[in-house]
């Protein structure tokens, strides 16, 4: 089965929300409008819609994770669904039992939605092929291969800061491109919404093979890829993936890599800073950069929710529904 | 078929009977909501009449919606906006048709999770046949008794115009 296929229902809407790549450029606007209007939610006094009252979600997390985890729990709260919050690492694989063992008992319970995050790719997509029809996946990371609703709630917040028109920017990621999920997901919706320009910065060991097939330029000198940036992700250095010595020195790679003040004077003046979390202050930017004017990591989180929101009910709209 | 009522005179008229409504109100107390897309057309032409001092609040009610799980969203949904604190305000809620009276409810439980307010009174231009909960309008535009297969829609928002539609 394709990722497309997989992905979205005979009708065209969504079914499960896996991966960037299977989607089209309507879809990620429609997530876009939607979560824009339940950017909204927030500000209401009871912060709740009664959209998905009944409905259960599962989060299924294999792998640590507390913004993630908690903006899904907090965007399904919001939606009035009740959530079940499941931490694998410390339960029944421990003992055993398998990943479609796990699956089959929770559905057994009448859940509706899985919210699913693992070290390993594809983990999602299995879990997708084999649950029951009317049950939706969406994933949350799966080892190095997609973090999708991170990618969405990162356009959210480019348009948010520099309106929807993404052909006129410049968009530039710098960091571990190689272990990064986050990266793959944000070059494939950047392209989805055709961006005028994107850029990736790494030291070559942090650079997956052929990364320009992805539609990218490439630099290697942090000054020379952020000139004239409208926009610069940096991503998280992922200390516990970082197996084989893949760079001399923390320390080092501040150096040549971090985000300093003096750094981003080479970006356009109205340059938007953004960082998926959590931030390892002094190595991939200073606290300066982090907290000061450019920066909107803090509303990145905010836009999370909106963004999960949207999702999560879009995807739990019955098949066949017209509008 | 386009009906030919002349919707500015029914605007007028519903303003007057809005004003006599409201008359006890403090005007500070006093502000309009219109339920998106025609609502919110009517309910400008009203708000501009009656000159009320806070903005137009905008509903869009589609997050409450009874009906989300069989029909899904509507990909157009618009934010809601109300620019005013709705605790101990006099709410006059706007609509373009009173129907089943489902979209009344659903916009009232959702006035009610952005505050508490003093009183809610609903004013349509189009008052039709099929409620199907008890919901009447305070103020109505026109009444009209329509089959089952028809329907009310309203253009706009320059000009107001009626059309009466039948499936068939």
């Amino acid at each position: 089965m394709s990722q497309s296929s997989l992905q979205i229902r005979d009708d065209g809407r969504l079914r499960h929300f896996l991966s960037i790549e299977g989607l089209n450029r309507p879809i990620l606007q429609e997530i876009l409008d939607t979560a824009e209007s339940f950017a909204g939610v927030a500000e209401q006094t009871v912060k709740k819609v009664p959209l998905l009252r009944g409905k259960t979600i599962v989060n299924l997390f294999f792998e640590a994770s507390t913004r993630t985890r908690t903006t899904f729990e907090l965007a399904a709260k919001r939606l009035s669904a009740d959530v079940l919050n499941i931490n694998v690492n410390a339960s029944a694989t421990v003992k055993g039992e398998t990943l479609l063992d796990t699956l089959r008992n929770l559905e057994a319970m009448h859940v509706d939605m899985f919210v699913v995050r693992h070290a390993d790719s594809g983990t999602a997509h299995f879990i997708a092929r084999h649950v029951l029809p009317h049950v939706s996946v969406i994933n949350a990371g799966d080892g190095r291969h997609a973090h999708p609703t991170q990618a969405m709630l990162d356009m959210f917040t480019i348009r948010r800061e520099k309106g929807a028109d993404f052909g006129r920017l410049r968009v530039v990621i710098v960091g571990d491109i190689l272990h990064s999920r986050v990266a793959r997901s944000q070059i494939h919706a950047l392209n989805l919404l055709n961006t005028g320009e994107v850029r990736v910065v790494a030291p070559r060991t942090l650079l997956p093979a052929h990364t320009e097939s992805l539609g990218v330029q490439v630099f290697h000198s942090l000054r020379d890829g952020i000139r004239d940036a409208d926009v610069i992700i940096m991503l998280r250095l992922q200390r516990e993936r970082m197996q084989g010595a893949l760079l001399p020195s923390e320390h080092e790679y501040y150096q040549l890599y971090g985000l300093t003040q003096d750094k981003l004077s080479m970006a356009k003046p109205d340059v938007t800073v953004m960082h998926p979390g959590p931030i390892n202050r002094g190595v991939e930017m200073d606290s300066l950069v982090a907290d000061g004017p450019h920066s909107v990591i803090l509303s990145q989180v905010t836009y999370g929710i909106a963004v999960r929101m949207a999702v999560m009910s879009m995807a739990m709209q019955q098949a066949g529904a017209g509008a | 078929m386009k009906s030919d009522h002349d919707i500015p005179a029914i605007i007028d008229d519903m303003a007057e009977q809005l004003r006599k409504l409201t008359a006890g109100c403090p005007p500070d107390s006093l502000a309009m909501v219109g339920i998106h897309t025609g609502g919110v057309w009517v309910a400008e032409a009203l708000h501009r009449k009656l000159g009320l001092r806070e903005p137009l609040g905008v509903l869009d009610i589609s997050f409450y919606r009874d009906d989300f799980t069989r029909i899904g969203m509507n990909p157009q949904v618009k934010p809601s906006q109300l620019p005013f604190n709705v605790d101990d305000r006099h709410i006059i809620l706007v609509d373009d048709v009173l129907h089943t009276g489902r979209t009344i409810r659903a916009a009232m439980n959702e006035l009610f999770d952005y505050g508490r307010p003093a009183s809610i009174i609903l004013a349509t231009l189009v008052e039709r046949s099929g409620r199907e909960l008890p919901i009447e309008a305070n103020v109505v535009g026109l009444h009209m008794a329509l089959a089952d297969n028809e329907y009310v829609k309203l253009s706009g928002p320059e000009p107001l115009a009626l059309e009466i539609k039948r499936d068939t």
